[in-house]
């Protein structure tokens, strides 16, 4: 048991003197509700100046479009709901240091072309967003050209049945240095969008059951996005045209579809892809023109493609991944092989292991004939497992004829890595 | 049940045929199982024994009965028995032993490693793939009194299904690879019980790729429940018609 | 008890039987006689309904048999060369019959006995000899007491003491008042069992006319010396 030490009258005053300023720098409290000092946000808001607190107690605020132009705190107590009425943008930010905290936001308007949100923030930096409810809005939270803002454990649900009807959950555009941590999104378009928006961190969100992609992002490099989960969206996750992606420990789950995946690359360069899980996919991953990646210690399960490697790509390394019960652990649509496939567990491998260190010694040819014939001719999956299909396979691997021969793992592994 | 398919049952089960093949299934079953870490591909390697073996050996063995019973259906027809009776007695008789065979040697072992969809639809696909098997044997001895033909028939029959057909379709598929032709490609299954039941448990055992790949004909047909269950009527129809038209043949034949 | 209107059969081409009308009356011991591919046995098959008529009708104690099997549980057929399945024994195959028939009274037990048979009921078909197997396609013919008998050449292959059993069977049968109905090349054998005789030769009925008219007929005392006469008188005419 650690002794109780009596706090010393120096470290007391200091205490106060803490207190004091920290008082001083919040400014003051502004309190909205009924029975309370006001009753309109909109009043509190105006009366407020930098600094302060405006405290919204438990109500249903049906304010119309709520602008926030100063930097203050606005802070939910008892979830207040702030209802848009489906007309327009809810709540609007157009200033620096704001915190947004505590609300259930909720029905903003659903006209597609100016983009109405839950909240949209504006041309600003060290902006909060955090421990909000929002439900049923066109877009949830929108940043534009903004810096060093927070968007944390929101948690945003819509209704969309169809793309056209619906926007995204997170939406960013142009901005830098953000972090979007802990929030749940469903049922949008795009569960996160990022688009331009350079050396920010996406982590620990999880994305589900969102009409178009769980996390679409494009041209923003220099990012990372980390222990995310991504569940069941219409076609998982998109990555494109950028640079310097790290991409590492998410999930990616049960994106099923015809052009559905659990990650899909596109133009990408120079990233790494780490320690993430696919697992009942479509397509564990598909990469188009991707160049120079690390992909390694991933898990693909059950997926039904394991990767698919378009002829595009190059100089990527695929090492020390598990690949099991995958229908297709990889497939391919050309035969230039420029990747390399070295020590990765593949459960389809039969070879054998004298020396026992691990490594098989006979190299393994991943590709089956029966994927590549499937590339060209989807309906004849209709065939798979059958008899001739599995001589075919099985002749294929004995002495390839049709697959690339350099498509091939030197120092397969005889057990699966613990990952 | 009725006497005589109680004789011909404990007949059957007397047959060291029958017993090497439940032995041989239970071997094949354990072993898969116990010697694979991964219970998926043990499934996978029971899949081509229930595609390939279980109708070959019950349209082998159901063909060689059916003329070895020759002596008893004649021995039958003199005392007052019905023909159909006679003849569906056999039918279940081999129906049941066979089914009693394959859920020995097949189904304890799947329903302990495997107590998945996966596994119940491989029961039930095992199970109505050996009795369309014995249907086509009775096809195949009743169209021939010459037992060596009737036997090279029902090997013939096997093959068609189980090889050619699928070499037919491939080849098709390449040649008309440029036509919108998934929802025929769905017809021409229901022509063979091998890859309908292949089919059936494909859907299970590759959901993912499954449900990727022919896109919406598959998820709409055999991703229903109307689906599976249209599937087993197929299935059920691939009995009833070689069994019928043979019994039709029955009434009529000269002993 | 039997009767027979027009029958026709032909195999593909060939035709067996050529429109054969016949009656057979109860008490009336037939021998059904004729070369070898005469149709004699093409005959007792239809009348079991194991052949299926091309043309014409039989009728059975008044009933079609066709589409019909219950009938066959007045008849005892023996056949030629029984065959058996292989794997089950004597005492195995009696069960089923009985099982079949749902009869286990009133059987008529006696060439079971006399055969000895019960001793042998472990035996499985395929050990035993053709005269044994003939004994037990005997005894399954009359174990039901049937109203008639069909014997399609009894003696053949059995042991002189055994034949001579099955001759004495068979007349106290047909003291009884039963129709039987034999086929058989042997004539002497049966000359003291029969009241009729049935000629046959390439699908057509010869004759069919009682012993004693075809001995005061022909003159002759003995069977098949009239049969062979009435067949020179034939081709003569």
């Amino acid at each position: 048991m650690a002794e109780h030490e009596p706090i010393s009258m120096k470290q007391f005053i200091q205490i106060l003197v803490c207190l004091f300023i920290s008082f001083q720098y919040y400014g003051k409290q502004l309190q909205v509700g009924l029975n309370k000092e006001f009753t309109s946000i909109k009043k509190a808001i105006e009366v407020a100046d930098n600094n302060d607190t405006v405290y919204v107690y438990s109500g249903h605020y049906k304010e119309g479009n709520i602008v926030i132009k100063k930097s203050i705190k606005l802070i939910g107590k008892g979830l207040p709901i702030l209802d848009g009425e489906k007309k327009g943008e809810v709540l609007s930010i157009k200033a620096n240091y704001v915190l947004v905290s505590g609300f259930k936001i909720q029905k903003s308007g659903f006209a597609s072309l100016n983009d109405p949100c839950g909240v949209k923030v504006y041309d600003s930096h060290h902006v909060i967003i955090e421990r909000n409810i929002f439900d049923d809005n066109f877009f949830g939270i929108y940043l534009q050209y903004s810096k060093h803002c927070v968007v944390k454990n929101n948690k945003l649900t819509a209704y969309a049945v169809e793309e056209q009807q619906i926007g995204n959950g997170i939406h960013c555009w142009k901005s830098d240095s953000l972090q979007i941590i802990g929030n749940k999104v469903k049922g949008h378009r795009d569960g996160i969008y990022f688009e331009f928006v350079t050396n920010s961190v996406i982590w620990r969100n999880i994305a589900t059951d969102n009409i178009r992609y769980g996390l679409h992002f494009m041209f923003s490099h220099s990012d990372s996005y980390i222990s995310n989960i991504f569940r069941n969206n219409g076609a998982g996750v998109a990555v494109m045209f950028t640079k310097g992606v790290k991409m590492f420990h998410n999930t990616f789950e049960e994106n099923w579809g015809d052009a559905a995946y659990g990650l899909m690359l596109k133009e990408i360069s120079d990233s790494h892809i780490i320690g993430n899980t696919f697992k009942r996919n479509t397509t564990g991953i598909y990469m188009e023109g991707t160049n120079r990646i690390l992909v390694e210690r991933n898990k693909f399960e059950s997926n039904g493609w394991g990767m698919k490697v378009q002829a595009s790509c190059m100089d990527n390394i695929i090492t020390n991944n598990n690949l099991i019960g995958n229908t297709f652990d990889i497939s391919t649509n050309g035969s230039l092989v420029l990747n390399t496939f070295n020590s990765n567990y593949w459960d389809k491998y039969e070879g054998y292991d004298l020396n026992k260190d691990n490594v098989g010694d006979v190299p393994f040819h991943p590709l089956s004939i029966f994927s590549i014939i499937v590339e060209k001719n989807p309906p004849a999956m209709l065939l798979f497992r059958s008899f001739m299909v599995t001589l075919l396979d099985k002749s294929e691997k004995m002495m390839p004829s049709l697959t690339p021969e350099n498509f091939i793992d030197n120092t397969p592994l005889m057990r699966s890595l613990d990952l | 049940m009725n006497r005589i398919i109680k004789f011909i049952i404990l007949d059957i089960l007397k047959n060291k045929i029958v017993l090497i093949y439940t032995l041989i299934l239970a071997v094949l079953s354990w072993s898969v199982f116990s010697l694979e870490d991964n219970s998926t591909k043990g499934i996978l390697t029971l899949l081509n024994v229930i595609l390939l073996t279980v109708p070959l050996v019950s349209v082998i063995f159901s063909t060689i009965y059916l003329y070895n019973s020759s002596e008893f259906i004649e021995l039958l027809l003199s005392q007052p028995v019905n023909r159909v009776k006679i003849w569906r007695s056999l039918f279940f008789g081999l129906v049941i032993s066979l089914i009693l065979s394959f859920s020995i040697g097949v189904g304890i072992p799947l329903m302990m490693y495997a107590p998945s969809n996966v596994g119940f639809m491989m029961l039930a696909v095992g199970i109505c793939i050996t009795t369309v098997f014995v249907a086509i044997a009775f096809f195949s001895s009743i169209i021939t009194r010459d037992k060596a033909k009737g036997i090279g028939i029902a090997i013939m029959l096997w093959l068609f299904f189980a090889l050619l057909f699928d070499g037919i379709v491939l080849f098709l598929l390449f040649q008309l690879a440029d036509y919108p032709i998934e929802k025929m490609m769905v017809g021409i299954t229901a022509l063979n019980p091998i890859d309908l039941a292949r089919i059936l448990i494909l859907l299970h055992l590759d959901v993912s790729a499954m449900m990727g790949y022919t896109g919406a004909i598959f998820k709409e047909f055999f991703g229903t429940s109307l689906g599976i269950i249209v599937a087993f009527l197929v299935l059920l129809l691939w009995t009833v018609t070689p069994y019928l038209i043979s019994l039709v043949k029955f009434k009529n034949k000269d002993l | 008890m039997i009767e027979i209107t027009n029958l026709h059969k032909h195999f593909g081409k060939l035709e067996v039987l050529k429109g054969i009308n016949l009656s057979f009356n109860k008490g009336e011991c037939i021998a059904l006689i004729g070369p070898n591919g005469c149709g004699k046995t093409t005959l007792i098959k239809s009348i079991l309904g194991m052949v299926i008529p091309s043309q014409g009708t039989i009728k059975v104690k008044g009933e079609l048999i066709s589409k019909n099997y219950q009938y066959r549980q007045h008849i005892g057929y023996m056949p030629q060369i029984g065959r058996y399945p292989d794997n089950m024994t004597i005492g195995q195959i009696i069960e089923m019959i009985k099982d079949i028939r749902k009869e286990n009274q009133n059987l008529d037990e006696e060439l079971l006995h006399h055969y000895l048979l019960q001793g042998m009921f472990d035996k499985r078909m395929r050990t035993l000899s053709g005269g044994t197997t003939q004994k037990v396609s005997a005894t399954l013919a009359f174990l039901f007491n049937p109203d008639i008998l069909i014997l399609d050449e009894p003696t053949a292959g059995l042991d002189p003491l055994a034949s001579e059993i099955l001759k004495e069977k068979i007349i106290t049968e047909k003291q009884k008042g039963k129709l039987i109905l034999i086929t058989s090349h042997l004539l002497s054998e049966l000359d003291d069992l029969i009241t009729h005789i049935v000629f046959m030769q390439d699908g057509h009925l010869k004759f069919h006319q009682s012993v004693s008219e075809l001995k005061t007929r022909t003159g002759e005392e003995r069977i098949s010396k009239a049969i062979a006469s009435v067949l020179r008188g034939g081709s003569h005419e």
